[in-house]
């Protein structure tokens, strides 16, 4: 069987959740292996919530925000932009791939961008092979 | 002369798994208190300080302990059927210290694995000669017949991972003032609080207890060691650069670390409300770096050299992703 990814996905409510709804509403088709969680900013995506995704059994994170200077919490995106950073160091040391978490700025009008930015993470995702982290955890408990 | 009834005395015990023996002296370290403990307790078990054997615990009623202060984490067999077998002879089994709370010191171990560190220990080491490559083996046959060693785990495991625990008493190790207060708490029989507790500590962070001066933006681009700034004796670590896991750690050790002018390292484990200290401290230490350009930032991400190692420095086996991925 060939391996399908999961992808979960924190979009900020202004802009990317809006951007992804184009896609929606425009009918693009993209890779139906993402699911989306919507939060108010990405500035609002803890840690804790993309570590949760991966002990769950997310092959992949996606985190999306509006453009620099655009979020409408003014900091938010760049906070989510630090702690992105840290975190790519961090997953990395704990052996899953730093490149399972992208993180994309996506405007309101960038369905088409979206539904792109989708189809090629899923890709690179499925290079990958799946994330053993929910596996481990499993067999400890 | 009216006739007395003595209370009948609890029935104590105090064991270790994979623990470096300092939970045990945190014992000790009650000092003349002792006399108060004992005239409220027996010690039946206490492998550092008496001569009683495993068989003679497992001769036991069940639940014939009152309490028993379990420290260590788990990380071989013996470990793993000791915490069994006290669970079932105990009343109110306490994870007692770092290392049975959230795996601790010995939990760092769940960044490599179990082949990793044998041919470390047994081959690569610079004081090891072993050019067999012989390595220890669970049971080993002799004329007099088989001896055995307990096996060795490719994980640590806190002891709630292993055995249903009654109360958590954290730190690395607990502050003794803390565990008498509990004892004192238990044979005066205050009511305890509900069961799965971590007891003996504050539900507020250390920043909350932490007297040093704080500015509300804290921004920095370039986090160093301790070894490698003149503490001003006054702000904040954090604000001096300086990785102090305050934010993520819960009180009760009255910030003895920071007392002394060293960061908090996270012993006491997380407050209820934060399930992760490691997370909690990605999100703080992320939030405070400077810049808002990825080059910078990169820069910045650089000076840490060891996120993972830092902030899950007491808790790795208690985390979210529990070890490395190998
Ligand atoms: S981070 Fe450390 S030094 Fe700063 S306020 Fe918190 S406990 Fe105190
Ligand atoms: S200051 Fe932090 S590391 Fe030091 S004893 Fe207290 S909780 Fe533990
Ligand atoms: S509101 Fe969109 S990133 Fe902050």
């Amino acid at each position: 069987m060939s391996f399908n990814p999961k992808i979960v996905s924190f979009l900020c409510n202004w802009c990317s959740y809006t951007g992804a709804d184009l896609a929606g509403t425009s009918r693009m088709k993209y890779a139906s292996n993402i699911r989306i969680i919507r939060v108010m900013c990405s500035g609002r995506v803890e840690p804790t919530f993309v570590l949760k995704a991966f002990q769950q059994g997310a092959d992949g994170v996606l985190i999306c925000g509006c453009h620099p200077g655009d979020c409408h919490y003014h900091e938010g995106n760049y906070n989510c932009l630090r702690r992105f950073k840290l975190m790519q160091k961090f997953i990395d040391q704990m052996g899953i791939e730093k490149d399972r978490m992208k993180l994309k700025w996506i405007s309101a009008s960038e369905g088409k961008d979206f539904a792109k930015l989708v189809d090629q993470f899923t890709e690179e995702i499925r290079e990958f092979g799946p994330c053993k982290v929910k596996e481990i955890v499993e067999t400890l408990s | 002369m009216a006739k007395t009834e003595a209370k009948p005395k609890l029935k104590l015990a105090v064991y270790w798994g994979a623990a470096c023996g300092g939970c045990c002296v945190s014992v000790l370290d009650v000092h003349e208190k002792l006399f108060t403990v004992l005239e409220h307790a027996d010690l039946v078990f206490w492998p550092i300080a008496l001569d009683i054997k495993y068989k003679d615990v497992k001769a036991m009623p069940d639940g014939h302990i009152d309490l028993t202060l379990f420290n260590g984490a788990v990380r071989n067999s013996e470990n793993e059927e000791m915490a069994k077998l006290l669970r079932k002879k105990t009343k109110v089994l306490v994870a007692y210290g770092s290392c049975a709370h959230m795996g601790g010191i010995p939990g760092l171990a769940n960044f490599s694995s179990k082949e990793e560190i044998f041919s470390r220990v047994y081959e690569e080491s610079e004081s090891t000669i072993n050019p067999d490559k012989i390595r220890p083996v669970p049971e080993f046959e002799v004329k007099e017949g088989i001896l055995d060693i307990p096996v060795f785990y490719n994980d640590v495991r806190t002891l709630d991972q292993v055995v249903n625990v009654d109360y958590y008493l954290p730190g690395c190790p607990p502050q003794t003032e803390r565990l008498v207060e509990v004892f004192l708490a238990i044979v005066t029989g205050a009511e305890l609080p509900p069961a799965g507790s971590v007891i003996g500590a504050l539900n507020k962070t250390q920043c909350d207890e932490c007297e040093r001066k704080q500015t509300e933006d804290k921004s920095i681009s370039e986090f160093k060691r301790p070894i490698d700034i003149v503490d001003d004796g006054e702000s904040c670590f954090l604000e001096q650069g300086v990785i102090c896991m305050g934010p993520a750690t819960r009180g009760g050790c009255d910030v003895r670390c920071i007392e002394g002018n060293a960061p908090c390292r996270g012993c006491y484990g997380p407050p209820d409300d934060i399930p992760d200290p490691g997370s909690k401290m990605l999100s703080a230490v992320g939030t405070i770096i400077k810049g808002n350009n990825e080059s910078e930032i990169n820069a910045t991400v650089d000076t840490i050299d060891d996120p993972a190692g830092l902030f899950y420095r007491f808790s790795l086996p208690n985390s979210i992703l529990r070890r490395k991925v190998l």
